[in-house]
């Protein structure tokens, strides 16, 4: 069983954003692979592992530099990598098109991917990929099993856990409960840089949506701050929760 | 082209804040509102949404959309969309609601602003706003394919009363059984008598400061005397003294109470990612540098352990 894996390579959860000529800098931010993506590279690797997959192949679309996540990927385990150079403003739909058409062309049994981007994300492009490629899409998943033609899917929804069963091919994503990422190890690393990776050109489509602005929210300014024994200040809390927040007490 | 479309949030009749928030929201934008809901015996919800400024309720039902499922609620849609011609249609962003939207979406070769927080309606043009890389950036995205498609936040907007005719339209069922490609096997409601996390007006949460369950049942405790969801800190969820689904932050949910209380937790950049836009936010902390005070509006340097029995105490009497 042939698995791909979409992961976008995004910013660290540290980083401190600034806006420049009216654009998210990415200068100095450190990159990483978008986490829930890993927990989706970490989900494949265990398939392989338990001798459900036979190969792990990792995708992502964006400029040159998203070839160090797919090295991490690879790090930890992948198989081989598929690099789609695409000018990083395109829009969702751009990208699941892009991306549909190099997973196609590796016919797949399972399309593994993170439920969402932590940088701009918007839960949209597995689904769409989903539904360019004619696929079942299972959501948020927190484990999988894999037999007779079926991936057995627990997903955390609103208000409980619901699992879903569809035929395979289909498109997975994952929350980041579902594994524990392993940390590439050195030998890991080292058999990276040899692994493969081939390089094509993004799928041409136009976004079907238009950013008109960035903006930084304004800086939350702190409030009262005491500092005295814990019976004055849980008074004065309780206080001020019943003038101020108004809270009703049961 | 008209009115603007709401999609019905919930679960074997149980309809979801969202919906009504969503009602209240298309209501202030101008054009005419309308629901629509999908399901098995849901008709009888229609006076829900009459209440909140919907003046049609668009209700279909039918055994294949007793429970969601992609494939039968996109054919459906479509055809709807087809015969009504909506300007806009808004989901609700939730498990189903984001798949629901971002599936039809493709299928139409339309764009699509997911999870916003902000919403400006104009013939064939929609201007969504978003909340970004974890909040720390907003942006604001055109939507001029039709019809103009959103999923929104819940508990962002409030829920306002608006009442308006509520009048039912039945379209024709254009989903069959063919249509699905997904069985739910199972769906085991998180039991719990506390509200939900992303519907609550307040929230209390507890981090590794409470320092194990003896610690997270004060927060409970709190928690219960507010009516106020319980959530938590990667670091207590992490910790198994609660449940993943209740992690606040930037890989858990993102919480818009009218209050949140931050018991024993740091205040981590991916943290504050999912509660910075609480309207009042109070931390309890013993170390008075902790970064939760920097977004805190009501900050008490001590012990949890401490504190929160008399504020249980104060605010009873
Ligand atoms: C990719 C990524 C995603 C992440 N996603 C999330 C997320 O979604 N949500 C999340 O919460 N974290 C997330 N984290 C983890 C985050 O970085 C922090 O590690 C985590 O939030 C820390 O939890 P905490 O504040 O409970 O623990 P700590 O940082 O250890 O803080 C405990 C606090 O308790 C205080 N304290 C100790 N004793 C007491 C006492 N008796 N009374 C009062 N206060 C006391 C201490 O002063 C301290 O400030 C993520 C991290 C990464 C890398
Ligand atoms: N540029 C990309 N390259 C590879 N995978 C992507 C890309 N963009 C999105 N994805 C996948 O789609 C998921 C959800 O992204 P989003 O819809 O942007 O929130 C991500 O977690 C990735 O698995």
């Amino acid at each position: 069983m042939k698995v791909v894996v979409c992961v976008k390579q995004t910013f660290d959860t540290e980083a401190k954003i600034e806006l420049k000529d009216g654009k998210i800098s990415d200068a100095g931010i450190n990159l990483i692979i978008n986490p829930y993506d890993e927990v989706a590279v970490e989900g494949a690797i265990q398939l392989k592992e338990k001798g459900v997959a036979t190969e792990v192949v990792v995708i992502s679309a964006g400029a040159d530099k998203a070839m160090d996540a797919i090295r991490t990927a690879l790090a930890m385990g992948a198989d081989r990598g598929i690099l789609v150079t695409q000018d990083t403003a395109a829009d969702e739909y751009a990208r699941a098109v892009a991306l549909a058409a190099a997973i196609k062309g590796e016919n797949p049994d399972l399309v593994l991917a993170g439920h969402v981007a932590a940088d701009d994300g918007a839960s949209q492009v597995p689904t769409r990929i989903a539904e360019i490629l004619g696929l079942p899409h299972v959501n948020v998943i927190t484990a999988i099993e894999i037999a007779g033609g079926k991936a057995t899917c627990t997903s955390e929804a609103d208000g409980g856990t619901q699992v879903t069963e569809v035929a395979v091919p289909a498109v997975i994503s994952s929350q980041v409960s579902w594994n524990e990422p392993r940390y590439p190890s050195m030998k890991g690393i080292m058999a990276a840089k040899k692994k493969p990776v081939a390089t094509v050109a993004a799928a041409a489509a136009e976004n079907k949506t238009k950013i008109i602005e960035f903006s930084l929210p304004p800086a939350k300014q702190a409030g009262i701050k005491l500092e005295d024994e814990p019976e004055v200040v849980a008074t004065k809390l309780a206080d001020w929760m019943k003038n101020t927040v108004k809270v009703e007490v049961k | 082209m008209a009115g603007t479309w709401v999609f019905v949030e919930q679960r074997d009749g149980n309809i979801r804040k969202v919906t009504y928030e969503m009602l209240s929201q298309a209501k202030k934008l101008g054009d005419e509102v309308s629901a629509v809901v999908f399901g098995k015996g849901v008709e009888a919800l229609a006076p829900e949404f009459a209440k909140f400024g919907a003046e049609k309720v668009y209700v279909v039902e039918d055994d294949v959309f007793a429970a969601y499922n992609t494939g039968a609620y996109v054919a459906q849609i479509i055809a709807m969309i087809n015969e009504f011609k909506p300007n806009a249609v808004f989901f609700a962003h939730s498990f189903n609601g984001r798949d629901f939207a971002s599936r039809l979406a493709q299928k139409l070769d339309i764009g699509l602003a997911t999870d916003a927080i902000g919403v400006e309606l104009s013939a064939g043009k929609g201007v969504f706003t978003r909340s970004i890389y974890a909040g720390k950036v907003l942006t604001k995205v055109e939507i001029t394919t039709s019809p103009v498609l959103a999923t929104i936040r819940p508990g962002v907007f409030e829920v306002a009363d608006g009442a308006a005719a509520g009048a039912v339209v039945k379209p024709a069922v254009a989903a069959a059984a063919g249509d699905v490609y997904q069985t739910v096997k199972s769906f085991v409601a998180t039991v719990s008598a506390r509200p939900e996390l992303n519907e609550a007006a307040v929230v209390v949460s507890g981090g590794r400061g409470c320092k194990g369950p003896e610690g997270i049942a004060l927060v409970e405790q709190l928690a219960d005397m507010l009516g106020a969801a319980v959530g938590g800190s990667r670091a207590s969820i992490d910790s198994g003294w609660l449940g993943h689904e209740l992690q606040v932050g930037q890989t858990g949910k993102v919480v818009n109470p009218n209050l949140y209380i931050a018991a024993g937790i740091s205040g981590a950049i991916q943290h504050l990612a999912g509660m910075s836009s609480s309207k009042f936010i109070a931390a309890i902390n013993t170390d008075t540098e902790a970064p939760i005070f920097n977004v805190s509006d009501y900050g008490v340097v001590a012990d949890l352990f401490k504190v929160i029995p008399t504020l249980m105490s104060e605010l009873k009497k």
